[in-house]
């Protein structure tokens, strides 16, 4: 019921939604909580394994019970709590875990069940036969309990996610974090102050309380005013703190567009992580029920939440309503209520002897001990002296006091301190280094203790940080005032809920306690106490409190779960914003990238590089057709390949020689200049890690290159080289991989090719290197090859590398040549038995690659002391070539070696295969891979077993280089 | 968490890479293969408090030993390895 001339909500601007099909009304600043309570509806859920009828409890992120499913589609959203949401024109919601609708719910059955189905049933039931629990027991358990679904459909992506950094970051902006946000702002410090909620003020919007003369509501206004003209402040609403990390840094959600129809073009969500110097936790607290009978009917509320829906929203939570608390604080309720000029029929406390405000029936002494109502609470049973039997109430606010909102303290492991005058958890000091908790979170549950206590942290930050302290005098507001006796639970017939999402009631705490799961963290998990959505946030400490009592222990005895992030549900779209598709890593592309997809070359990738597949030209109608064509074109022709993804480092410096000897297994500082050697290096464990060449470019500068993948990984591995074991050699490393452009030209008319191209095209030995002017452009040429014929790479500074590219290609055409891809290279490699990462994938030495010979024993090398440990040099897998026996499509790559006649299995393995390919130049399958001792072994059978696939092929041994094994193409 | 860079400050644990134990800075002598390789390589401790341990900082190229806390996760100073292996 809507109460003219209260809350904060815009009445100049109506807002129509819908829920469960039915359109609603209320105002901008209403979520579909208040507005759902202003139009009289208490029924907003059903709960999780009763599908018992339940209504909004809570006005804040910690409701357990009016969980909603927002919108449809790919943009659908379950879970969200009707509390946190804000209507905007159009918004759809819908009830969750109730079929056919909310009031008539199939599943209500369950509830009739429930003296089946306490804690642990499902563990003892469901153990026989083992193999119906997929089959059977999981989905009809599934299906009947459970939350909100997705729509399955792809989600978008329309999240982000973003860095901050501050020197103080505020959590929550009530009267707390306002002081402390404005004492540290006049002091000049980069403040940053985060508040969950749409609207920053914290408990100063739910309550009737004055501050400095002002109403509370308007002081708040008047310190917002300040803070906004301060360029050293962002205050960031709508933003929940959801984990405290290490170093200061803290994860935060931002709802930058979720309350608003359309994003115009904003994330609807924003996942900070903020850098903070120092941070003040003024999280405030949050209230906590009492477990009587029957607690759990809709029109049963906290008291601190039919407060705020009174003063914030303007709305009464019921025409006729009770009050039940154990502390002073309920008494606000009913007198605000009752001033208000709502029906309120008696404040219940469970306290002996204490008054009640002024013309409200007090009830002292007496308890709640069961309720009545089955769709929504009708009315309530009391018991205790001068009381009546009952009460016809539609609202039952309760209170059973306020736990400090402790959780970020604690996301180091640190456990909350028992404060017995308060009845309650308050956050440790220090278990977070840097943040200092404040106001209701440190247990200061008055309005001018919390403004007092907010210049107090601000103070101790400032100091942190080396700042002055400015002097702000905390204003005027209440003191005093919170008394309270623990009341956890009042015994009776009937149900006693604790975690209304999960359905845990306090005999279910009483069984886990007789089965001697007496841990909290055991009844924790063995009753889903405070398992659910909202982590238990109103009812851990009862749960606990039940336990204490069950198990004869004090309550800071049994002490609580461990507090774990995110504070409140964040969906992976947010914290993994923008990760998706073409965001889920960086795409480098080559200068040759927009010339070879004009040329219609699928690309594939190779690492984060996009690299031309082949390039297809008419009447070929597979990958293969272009492919064979390009060996062809290259063994008979020319071809041109763009190499520029291979990783390039300069070595410089006197010692550089020196430096490369230790990198590489065989001796680089003898290399004359003007000359190129391949290499080969090991991790220090004596493995392969990588293959190159290295260039002798002048007495005191190398260029090597890497494989595409692994340049990242090698350009670490030779920094640590330099830095931590050789930092005695004068050398410096740079990474030019991006700085030139290089293309292979290769085939019998590679020098034909070279001489268009290259002004004074010089003599050049096999393995040789020298400076050129390429078009009137300084760069390099190399004669290197990797496909086996008369080849050179040429390289120039990358701004001329497009045109260079186009250059080559159409003279290669000119010629009867053109462009390959990387399926003919990888078939010309295999014919030649060349080794990528294919072969050298992390579990091969040099051994058995064949290339124990490059390991000199004159130096020493990274890898060579492990090279020689037992079982690295005898009976290994070593490298081979293999060729089908008779007629065969494929040698998979993958497929394991096998004896022939010998099962298939692990015993058996001789080794495996790890390239394969159709060689057009000798008309067969080619594969290379690694078999036991296979060196001694060529010309023997193998039989290669693809038990993925399905195929086998019968094989015979060869030496890995088929084609041109004397090498005479390429030399020249 | 946040590490600090000797040459850039400090920065987010995502500019870095965790490469192992600074037990990598003492790199035995000897080029053939014997227990102080098996040490170096493969026998690591894992201490309840004060650690020492080497990260890239991806950014810059520099190689670090930073020394942390395992209990608290306090991170007690970095300094480029060169200067650590003295």
């Amino acid at each position: 019921m809507r109460l003219e001339g209260r809350g904060l909500v815009d009445r100049d601007r109506p807002v129509r939604f819908s829920f469960d099909g039915t359109d609603y009304h209320g105002f901008r600043g209403d979520t579909v909580a208040s507005a759902l309570l202003a139009s009289g509806v208490r029924l907003m859920g059903r709960s999780f394994k009763y599908h018992r009828p339940r209504g909004v409890v809570t006005a804040s992120s910690a409701e357990p019970n009016a969980l909603l499913t927002i919108g449809s589609g790919a943009g659908q959203r379950p879970n969200a709590r009707a509390t946190m949401e804000e209507i905007f024109d159009g918004l759809e919601t819908r009830s969750q875990n109730a079929w056919p609708s909310l009031r008539y719910d199939a599943m209500e059955v369950n509830d009739l069940l429930s003296p089946f189905l306490s804690a642990g049933f499902y563990y003892k039931t469901f153990m026989w036969p083992k193999r119906a629990w997929e089959a059977l027991y999981e989905p009809i358990i599934r299906r009947a309990a459970g939350l909100g679904a997705l729509s399955g459909e792809t989600a978008r992506d329309e999240n982000e996610k973003a860095f901050a950094h501050c020197d103080l970051l505020v959590i929550g902006a009530g009267p707390t974090g306002l002081m402390a946000a404005l004492a540290a702002a006049r002091a000049g410090a980069d403040v940053i102050l985060a508040e969950e909620e749409a609207r920053a003020g914290g408990r100063l919007l739910s309550e009737a309380e004055e501050v400095g003369g002002l109403p509370g509501v308007q002081w708040v206004g008047s310190v917002l005013g300040e803070l906004a003209a301060m360029p050293n402040v962002r205050l960031m609403e709508r933003t929940t703190v959801t984990g405290a990390y290490d170093q200061g840094t803290f994860g935060a959600l931002e709802r930058v567009a979720r309350h608003v129809r359309e994003a115009r073009g904003a994330p609807r969500e924003c996942f900070w992580r903020i850098a903070a110097k120092q941070a003040v936790l003024a999280t405030g607290a949050l209230e906590r029920g009492i477990a009587f009978p029957g607690n759990d009917r809709p029109g049963v509320m906290q008291a601190g939440a039919v407060r705020t829906y009174l003063h914030r929203y303007g709305v009464a939570a019921g025409k006729r309503v009770a009050v039940f608390g154990n502390n002073d604080d309920a008494h606000r309720t009913a007198r605000d209520l009752a001033e208000a000029g709502v029906r309120v029929l008696g404040l219940i406390d469970a306290r002996p002897g204490v008054e009640g405000p002024e013309g409200i029936p007090t009830y002292a002494g007496a308890r709640v001990t069961g309720t009545w109502g089955r769709m929504g609470l009708t009315a309530i049973h009391l018991d205790g002296a001068g009381a009546p039997r009952q009460l016809n109430v539609d609202c039952l606010a309760v209170s059973g006091g306020w736990d400090p909102a402790v959780h970020l303290a604690c996301h180091h492991g640190g456990r909350p301190v028992w404060r017995e005058e308060i009845a309650a958890f308050v956050a440790p000091e220090g278990a977070v280094p840097g943040l200092r908790p404040a106001g209701a979170a440190a247990g200061v549950f008055d309005t001018g203790g919390c403004l007092a206590d907010g210049v107090r942290a601000a103070g101790e930050a400032l100091d942190g940080l080396g700042l002055t302290a400015p002097d702000v005098p905390a204003p005027e507001a209440e003191a005093g005032g919170y008394r309270v006796t623990p009341l956890w639970q009042v015994p009776g017939r009937g149900r006693a809920w604790l975690d209304l999402q999960n359905d845990v009631t306090v005999k279910d705490v009483k069984l886990a306690a007789r089965e001697n799961f007496r841990s909290v963290e055991h009844m924790k998990r063995y009753t889903t106490q405070g398992m659910a959505t909202d982590q238990g946030k109103g009812s851990n400490v009862n749960a606990l409190a039940v336990l204490a009592e069950a198990t004869g222990r004090t309550i800071p005895q049994t002490g609580t779960t461990t507090f774990r992030p995110p504070y409140v549900p964040v969906s992976i779209s947010a914290m993994g914003a923008g990760a998706s598709g073409a965001g889920f890593a960086p795409e480098r592309r080559t200068v040759s990238d927009a010339a070879s997809r004009a040329m219609g070359a699928p690309m594939i990738e190779a690492g984060l590089w996009f690299r031309p597949s082949y390039f297809p030209r008419a009447g070929e109608r597979t990958w293969r057709d272009a492919c064979d064509r390009e060996v062809k074109m290259v063994r008979g022709q020319v071809g041109v390949c763009d190499v520029s993804t291979l990783g390039k480092i300069e070595v410089v410096g006197p010692d550089a020689g020196a430096f490369l000897d230790f990198l590489y297994t065989g001796t680089m500082s003898k290399l004359a200049v003007g000359r190129v050697r391949y290499g080969l290096m090991l991790r220090e464990d004596g493995h392969v890690m990588d293959d190159g060449t290295a260039a002798r470019l002048a007495e005191d500068r190398y260029l090597v290159t890497t494989t595409t993948a692994a340049a990242g990984q090698v350009m670490a591995h030779m920094e640590f080289a330099a830095q931590a074991l050789r930092p005695e050699l004068d050398v410096a490393l740079t990474s030019v991989t991006e700085h030139w452009a290089q293309f292979a030209v290769a085939g019998p008319e590679a020098g034909r090719l070279m001489a268009t191209a290259v002004d004074e095209m010089p003599e050049l030995a096999f393995m040789g290197c020298t400076p050129a002017v390429i078009c009137g452009v300084p760069g390099r040429v190399f004669r290197i090859s990797f496909c086996g014929e008369l080849g050179f790479e040429i390289a120039v500074p990358a701004r001329y590398g497009e045109s260079l590219f186009r250059l080559l290609v159409s003279q290669a055409e000119a010629l009867g040549g053109g462009a390959y891809g990387m399926e003919a290279l990888n078939v010309m490699r295999i014919e030649k038995g060349f080794i990528t990462h294919a072969e050298i994938h992390g579990r091969v030495t040099a051994f058995d690659i064949g290339m124990q010979g490059m390991m000199s024993t004159k130096k020493d090398f990274i890898g060579r002391a492990a090279a020689t440990r037992p079982g690295l040099t005898e009976d290994r897998e070593e490298l081979i070539g293999l060729r089908p026996v008779g007629a065969a499509k494929a040698i998979n790559a993958g497929a394991h070696l096998f004896a022939e006649g010998a099962a298939p299995i692990r015993e058996n393995d001789q080794g495996y295969v790890t390239s394969n390919c159709y060689s057009p130049t000798l008309g067969t399958v080619l594969a290379l891979g690694f078999l036991r001792n296979g060196r001694a072994r060529h010309g023997e059978r193998i039989v290669a077993e693809d038990g993925l696939r399905g195929h086998r092929t019968l094989c015979e041994v060869t030496g890995p280089v088929a084609f041109d094994p004397g090498g005479e193409r390429m030399r020249g | 968490m946040r590490l600090t860079c000797p040459f850039c400050g400090t920065r987010d644990r995502r500019e870095f890479t965790y490469r192992g134990d600074a037990v990598g800075l003492s790199r035995p002598a000897s080029t053939e293969w014997g227990p102080d390789w098996d040490d170096y390589l493969h026998n690591r401790d894992n201490p309840a408090g004060e650690t020492r341990e080497l990260w890239y900082h991806d950014a810059c190229g520099a190689w670090i030993e930073v020394t942390r806390d395992t209990l608290t996760h306090e991170v007690a100073g970095s300094r480029p390895v060169a200067e650590a292996r003295r």
